[in-house]
């Protein structure tokens, strides 16, 4: 499968079996447009007489054996010829610890209702995140990188499970040859210095949530009063990322059918001096009023042509700035293996609940029908486990076809299940997103490609 | 002139043999925990490196 399309102004054809991405002059692109394999040494007369109106006879051969060349060479039309052996275990080394199913926020489009996934306000006693750092360990086998991300509602609401279960993780993380990474997603409202320095030292990433410009984040992340938070949390995510130093960070905002001209927000971002950002469409029942629905779509392409022009801009001037969804790694980005297994939920990645109930991710913290178990011992659901396991993108019908699949992974699972009751059909609207995303990113490549070559 | 320039040369079936390791970091698509597509992940296994 070839998949050709034009974005910053190249031409750019991805080989999907074998990885290889070609940029292309234009009449390459035209000549490619036209070929169907098995390819042959020679151009065929179709393909000249079809363009001779637009290139000369030289050019359309010249770039038919450049293509010719790449194809025998494995890179172009290529077919797997090889298995996808992915492994059968998958033993869980990564927790979303819901610290608190309580928020100090009402954001209009929270998955988890206010915070409290609609089964009551709760902060989780150490007691169960002392159970669950066990119950990883116990469970993670020969994995040596453990990930914990402290979530919620909002986590500093429990901050003193929060380090309670760092120290304890911390002392017994040797004698068990593990190497604990901690996450913390937040709001920003409860950052205290203290607080700040604490997350400085403890965690690896930290996850700051604002929207952007103040009059769209204060139109959805309202308080409990229904106030904007703009003004309560900007400077404290400013001191924050300052006393930093050049620890990750991501300053993460949702867009919505309400702010499509998003580019705007990534930018003021910019201006408040974030440099490392993820502005990322919220997915939500279509009856919703902020739901980003099929007849936006459109307008949501445009503002990524926007984006992908103005972080081209932001690197010709050397400005160090990061969009989350426009960063894709050609070089040494995972293995097939991974590429084909996804998000890993429900077999590497679990989330567990402020009671110890495991699910197979925070999304679907809360739905019964996939409760797996709980941290305090006793089997797990075996069954949903390997109903997850399996659930890779080559398993996935819609997606045998798509040319996104090796970055893709086939979607998020939960997404499909709330829009299509099945982990394994993937949210139409979030493949249309991904994918103009992905040409984005790839153009940005090809822009740096260029940066590179002409320094 | 060269009328195609390749950015990225053929890699995935490479990484079939070394891979699935699974020591790099989770990789959550979803729009409320900042990761997106797998391949903006970083590998962790020497081997493929
Ligand atoms: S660390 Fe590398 S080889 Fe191991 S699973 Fe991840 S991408 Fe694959
Ligand atoms: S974009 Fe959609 S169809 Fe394509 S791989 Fe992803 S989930 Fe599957
Ligand atoms: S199912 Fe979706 S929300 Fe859950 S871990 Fe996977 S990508 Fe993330």
């Amino acid at each position: 499968m070839v998949h050709i399309f034009k974005q910053l102004g190249y031409n750019i054809a991805m080989d999907i079996e074998s990885g290889a991405i070609h940029i292309l002059e234009d009449a390459a692109a035209e000549v490619l447009k036209l070929l169907t394999p098995p390819m042959v040494e020679n151009c065929p007369e179709d393909v000249i007489s079809q363009l001779k109106d637009k290139f000369s006879e030289k050019e359309i051969t010249d770039a038919y054996s450049e293509l010719y060349e790449l194809y025998k060479e494995g890179m172009l039309f290529t077919e797997r010829d090889y298995e996808i052996n992915i492994p059968q275990e998958y033993p869980i080394k990564a927790l979303c610890l819901h610290i608190a199913h309580d928020c100090n926020l009402r954001c209009k489009y929270c998955f988890a209702e206010g915070g409290d996934y609609a089964k009551g306000r709760k902060i989780m006693p150490f007691e169960v995140a002392k159970a669950a750092i066990d119950f990883v360990i116990e469970k993670s086998g020969t994995r040596r990188n453990i990930e914990i991300d402290f979530f919620g509602g909002e986590p500093l609401m429990g901050y003193d499970t929060v380090k309670k279960t760092v120290e304890y993780a911390r002392s017994i993380e040797k004698e068990h040859h593990k190497n604990f990474r901690f996450t913390l997603t937040t709001n920003g409202l409860l950052m205290s210095e203290e607080v700040m320095d604490y997350l400085n030292k403890e965690m690896s990433n930290v996850v700051l949530s604002l929207d952007g410009r103040k009059e769209v984040n204060d139109a959805v992340r309202v308080g409990i009063n229904n106030t904007g938070s703009y003004d309560r949390i900007v400077p404290k995510f400013q001191e924050f990322v300052k006393r930093r130093g050049g620890q990750n960070y991501y300053i993460r905002g949702t867009f919505t059918s309400a702010n499509l001209d998003f580019a705007e927000d990534v930018k003021h971002m910019k201006e408040l001096g974030f440099k490392q950002t993820s502005v990322e469409p919220v997915v939500l029942d279509p009856s919703s009023p902020f739901a980003i629905r099929e007849e936006h779509l459109p307008a949501a392409f445009a503002e990524y042509d926007k984006l992908t022009e103005v972080m081209a801009e932001y690197k010709k001037n050397g400005d160090f700035f990061n969009f989350f969804h426009f960063m894709v790694d050609l070089d040494q980005g995972p293995c097939v293996i991974k590429r084909v297994k996804g998000c890993g939920c429900g077999g590497e990645y679990v989330a567990v609940t402020p009671d110890g109930d495991v699910f197979p991710c925070h999304r679907f913290a809360g739905m019964e029908d996939f409760k797996l178990g709980t941290v305090f011992g006793g089997e797990l659901k075996q069954d949903i486990i390997d109903k997850f396991g399996e659930s890779t993108v080559l398993k996935k019908k819609d997606c045998e076809e798509c040319w996104a699949k090796y970055f893709c992974s086939g979607g998020c699972p939960a997404n499909n299940y709330n829009a299509n009751g099945d982990i394994l059909k993937p949210h139409k609207i979030s493949c249309e997103l991904e994918r103009k995303r992905l040409e984005c990113a790839i153009a940005l490549k090809a822009f740096e490609a260029d940066l590179q070559e002409n320094d | 002139m060269k009328l195609v320039k390749t950015l990225s040369k053929a890699t995935l079936k490479k990484s079939a043999c070394k891979g699935g390791c699974g020591e790099c970091q989770t990789s959550c698509q979803s729009a409320c925990k900042t990761s997106c597509t797998v391949a903006n992940q970083k590998c962790e296994n020497e081997k493929q490196k």
